[in-house]
């Protein structure tokens, strides 16, 4: 005999850990997107109104609008995104998942996958870089310039990159850069390296012109973060089908909005539980503080969901320098979070911890009991739209997220007579 | 395992509280893990409830 | 102020350790502004976003290291901020937190530790209960050192652990050696073939020490809590515990330690006692001697003297009550002359100060009978403290009790309490001051030294007014406690303090003193 929230959380474990994400290739936002529209502009972390957005996402908003050619500067895009013309849904309602502000507009580029163990697919755009640029709320003539060339070189490169080399399985590639000290979340140099190393000869065949290939290149070896824009959707499109499991208390989401923090528990559906994201403890860059800080921002943290990023900290032990720490504090990290989880992986191993499998299937009845809350690594963004990144450290999401979805599902399972007297 | 059982074995100690048992413990040598210890759902009355209510769910 | 940049050609160090270095940096004094970085491109704008652009950063390549800084040159030089850097880097690894990983709860700690045998548990008093509970469950023994448990919890808690066989010493019990292992507050002492079970953790310290010092050793020593030989819980560790020594092989000789039981759990005790195929002397403390005799076991009159018949016993001397002292008894007269002569005609107070509570209570007991003695353990209801006629009259406190140990250490713990009760009980009038300086495990660094430093603080503003006090102390330790035994009653010594071997001699010692001052009456002393 099993109670039928054991039974519903076996289920989503296997679910998740039999997902195989995979780049299928990469389209355009507005064509490949399920539900995307002319007048709708995706955003990371919960449902938000634009009167709620902070800077980072206003920024990104701003600069969307600029670079959709809806505004020529960012008095008028401001001014137009509060009119009403425009409608704002989460990446997550539509499949996606975007770093930072995560802002998706129609002509975006998007990176397509497929968990080709059940067929779910999952998108995101392609990883601008480092400095002042779009996710980060920047909204000046260059990240425009950037973006454009983005959308007229580097997609087109890609696109048939990815056509002339067949699917790539993303599981794999993750799995190995986790052994590198890759965390998949703040530490994407080795996944970025292996993606590279897959698809250059590839980039070669394609039939552009040197120039275009070389600039390629180059842009992708400069930006260690290439990758996180395929971590992020590979974990979506591994979590996702545990979203429909009933009676499961393991959480498939996790996302901010720079306002809120959001959770979605399997057995409660496409229900979010909020409450204020929280600001960062962390390491800031020369000249700015935690005043600068806006709070949490960013689907990024679904590759925590999944059991990487700050789960996986004991294998990446760089990171936890942010807060100060030593290699030792990263595989404290990673340990406790096995008191809030389910299972290990069977695909992502920890070398520092005997290649156990990373921490996976975190359960809220777990979070509530020992208190103990997940642990993230996040970047963190300036609160003033178009500045850009000012640091990274750790983050925890609220507990009450966590209590209102442990309410919420008793009252379901009340509902439903499920409960013993 | 009997009172006279625990007599013959080595002692491990599981300490929940006071910090110094356990640092006396470890600067005797011997085996012994500190809990980090918090009162159950941060003995929060509430969700100690919806705890013990989740618990008594339906077998299938 | 001015801006300089430094360069180390084809140096590499990763984002991480240069924003800390930059931290490290930004903190010199002389520093306002710095930035260290590898030469990228995006590097460069920040510094020059900074206001830190030199003419060099032209020469500079993304596998150049440079620190630019701007600096008041009249505090700081440039090269001192590159001595800072290199310091930085060249600092050894910091060594690693000694902190193991700490589980977030009883389950998760049974697991990361196989063979867990013994859980102590010290948590607030309304949670300790289900953790009990569960480690019970999971077949473990318990030492339960919280306080404040109910007893219908301790009922259910020890029925349900002499079922599985279990140890549930406590609540309330501070003191216990499993297998050599000293737990909670508890002395050094050497293995041997006594073993002890003992309602009273100073108690039982006092009685293991005493054993140590006549060159025995303990077997087990066994904690029940305070509460155990209440009716309503019938006993049940005692039992438990003396069952268990009868059948170690390891013990040959055992004591019992405890206030006088309920009467229908003193019977029960005593009919194992009967039968008993190994020697048990019983310390109830000031209980009936006749029943404990009559069931072949050996009463005694204090701690100490259930020490010493023990190691008598074992050793298979004769042995007889131990109701003086170690010393001469030329040289304690001696001694009781002296300290009385210190004193002037209206010293005639006795201020009891003790942290241990056992220790307080064999003091009452054996003083009781002599003295009024205002007390928070009063010997009856009139005497306790409150009663107090305006602060004038005998006191002695325990100063462990829930009321002096609210939302403050245990004295044992932190001298604290103890400093000011000697700052405020002792004056003029008082005659002989009386303390236990309880060593061991658990306890404070340095109790005789605090003890010391009071007694001085009294005589110097004693001798203010022409006056001196008496001092006396017993020590509880050993040679093998952490604050050695040795130094301690040399520090003691040091503030003119007469040290006794146990706290029965101490208190024998002041009954001593006060009544040389009774019978010289008021007036001179001398």
């Amino acid at each position: 005999m099993i109670d039928i929230i054991e039974k519903a959380n076996k289920e989503a474990l296997e679910i998740i850990q039999n997902g195989q994400p995979t780049l299928i290739g990469l389209g355009v936002a507005g064509e490949v997107i399920p539900g995307m529209e002319k007048d709708l502009f995706l955003h990371a972390g919960p449902p938000i109104t634009w009167e709620k957005m902070s800077g980072p996402l206003r920024g990104g908003v701003m600069a969307g609008l600029i670079y959709e050619g809806l505004a020529s500067t960012p008095e008028e895009a401001a001014e137009y995104a509060a009119s009403g013309k425009l409608r704002f849904e989460p990446c997550h309602h539509h499949d996606a998942v975007g770093p930072m502000a995560g802002i998706v507009t129609p002509r975006m580029p998007v990176w397509i996958l497929e968990n080709t163990a059940y067929g779910n697919r999952a998108y995101c755009t392609l990883n601008e870089g480092l400095g002042k640029v779009l996710r980060m709320g920047a909204y000046g003539p260059e990240v425009i310039k950037h973006l454009q060339w983005m959308e007229s070189v580097l997609y087109p490169v890609l696109k048939e990159t990815i056509e002339i080399h067949g699917p790539i399985d993303l599981k794999t590639m993750i799995a190995q850069a986790v052994q590198m000290g890759d965390e998949a979340h703040n530490r994407n140099k080795a996944a970025t390296s292996l993606l590279i190393r897959e698809i250059a000869p590839c980039i070669l065949k394609t039939s552009f012109s040197n120039e275009d290939k070389i600039a390629v290149l180059e842009f992708l070896n400069s930006n260690d973060h290439t990758f996180l824009n395929l971590s992020m959707p590979a974990a979506k499109a591994t979590l996702e089908p545990a979203g429909k499991v009933k009676y499961s208390t393991i959480v498939y989401t996790m996302a901010r909005n720079g306002t809120e923090f959001g959770i979605r528990v399997g057995g409660l559906g496409d229900r979010w539980f909020t409450a204020p994201a929280e600001i960062i403890d962390g390491l800031f860059f020369p000249g700015f503080t935690k005043e600068d800080a806006n709070p949490d921002v960013g689907d990024s943290c679904i590759t925590e969901t999944l059991g990487l990023g700050g789960f996986s900290m004991a294998t990446a032990p760089a990171i936890v320098q942010f807060v100060g720490g030593t290699p030792k504090d990263a595989v404290r990290y990673t340990t406790s979070m096995y008191e809030i989880t389910t299972e290990e992986s069977k695909a992502y191993k920890l070398p520092p911890l005997n290649f156990r499998g990373s921490p996976t299937g975190i359960d809220i009845r777990k979070v509530i009991e020992t208190q103990v809350l997940p642990i993230i690594n996040t970047g963190i963004a300036h609160k003033d739209p178009g500045v850009g990144q000012v640091g990274a450290g750790i983050v925890r999401p609220p507990m009450a997220c966590f209590e209102q979805a442990l309410e919420a599902f008793v009252n379901l399972l009340e509902d439903e007579g499920l409960l013993e007297d | 395992m009997s009172v006279n059982d625990l007599f013959k074995q080595e002692l491990k100690v599981v300490n929940l509280g006071l910090k110094s048992f356990y640092s006396d413990l470890k600067s005797q040598g011997v085996t012994t893990v500190q809990v980090n210890w918090k009162p159950k759902a941060g003995g929060k009355k509430n969700m100690l409830n919806l705890l013990s209510k989740i618990n008594k769910v339906k077998q299938s | 102020m001015t801006i300089h940049t430094s360069i180390k050609k084809n140096a590499y160090y990763d984002s991480v350790t240069l924003m800390l270095l930059s931290r490290q940096l930004q903190e010199l004094a002389g520093v306002e502004d710095v930035l260290v970085g590898m030469g990228t491109e995006l590097n460069l704008d920040l510094a020059r976003d900074l206001g830190l652009e030199t003419g060099e950063f032209d020469t500079l390549t993304p596998n150049d290291l440079f620190i630019a800084a701007k600096i008041d040159e009249a505090q700081i030089s440039m090269k001192a901020v590159e001595d800072a850097f290199n310091a930085y880097l060249n600092k050894s690894a910091e060594s690693d937190s000694d902190e193991d990983y700490q589980p977030p709860s009883l389950s998760s700690a049974i697991q990361a530790l196989p063979g867990a045998n013994m859980v102590l548990v010290s948590v607030p008093g309304q949670y300790a209960a289900a953790e009990v509970e569960d480690a019970l469950d999971a077949g473990l023994h318990v030492m339960l050192f919280s306080d404040n448990v109910p007893v219908e919890d301790e009922l259910r808690l020890k029925q349900k652990a002499v079922e599985k066989g279990l140890l549930m010493m406590g609540p309330d019990c501070g003191t216990a050696i499993i297998n050599g292992i000293p737990l909670c507050f508890a002395n050094a002492v050497r293995r041997g073939k006594i073993g002890v079970v003992g309602a009273s953790g100073t108690g039982t310290q006092e009685v293991t020490v005493q054993i140590h010092k006549l060159g025995e050793g303990l077997s087990q020593v066994i904690g029940t809590g305070g509460r155990d030989l209440k009716e309503q819980i019938g006993g049940l560790m005692m039992i438990q515990g003396f069952e268990s020594l009868i059948a170690d092989p390891e013990t040959e000789l055992i004591v019992l330690i405890s206030k006088p039981p309920d009467p229908s759990v003193a019977e029960k005790i005593y009919q194992i006692a009967k039968s008993s195929p190994k020697p048990v002397v019983i310390d109830f403390i000031g209980g009936d001697r006749k029943a404990i005799e009559a069931v072949g076991a050996i009463p005694c009159i204090s701690l100490e003297d259930a020490a010493q018949k023990a190691v008598k016993l074992l050793r298979g001397q004769e042995y007889e009550d131990f109701t003086g002292f170690s010393l001469p008894e030329e040289q304690i007269e001696q001694i009781v002359e002296k300290e009385a002569a210190k004193l002037k005609g209206d010293q005639t107070e006795l201020r009891a100060l003790f942290t241990g509570g056992t220790l307080a209570d064999e003091a009452m007991k054996l003083l009781g009978d002599h003295y009024e003695i205002y007390s928070n353990i009063p010997l009856s209801p009139e005497m306790a403290i409150e009663n107090l006629p305006e602060g004038r009259g005998h006191i002695c406190l325990d100063l462990g009790e829930d009321e002096f140990t609210r939302g403050r250490p245990h004295p044992m713990i932190d001298p604290q309490t103890r400093t000011e009760f000697f700052e405020s009980h002792v004056d003029e009038k008082t005659a002989v001051i009386l303390v236990d300086v309880v060593l061991g495990f658990g306890s404070y660094k340095d109790p005789a030294g605090a003890v010391a430093d009071s007694v001085r603080e009294i005589r110097q503003r004693l001798s203010n007014q022409g006056k001196d006090v008496v001092a006396i102390a017993s020590v509880c330790g050993t040679e093998l406690d952490r604050q050695d035994l040795n130094k301690s009653i040399t520090t003691l010594e040091a503030a003119g303090i007469i040290v006794l071997p146990s706290n029965a001699q101490a208190v024998r010692l002041t009954d001593k003193v006060m009544q040389r001052i009774m019978e010289k009456g008021a007036g001179d002393v001398r």
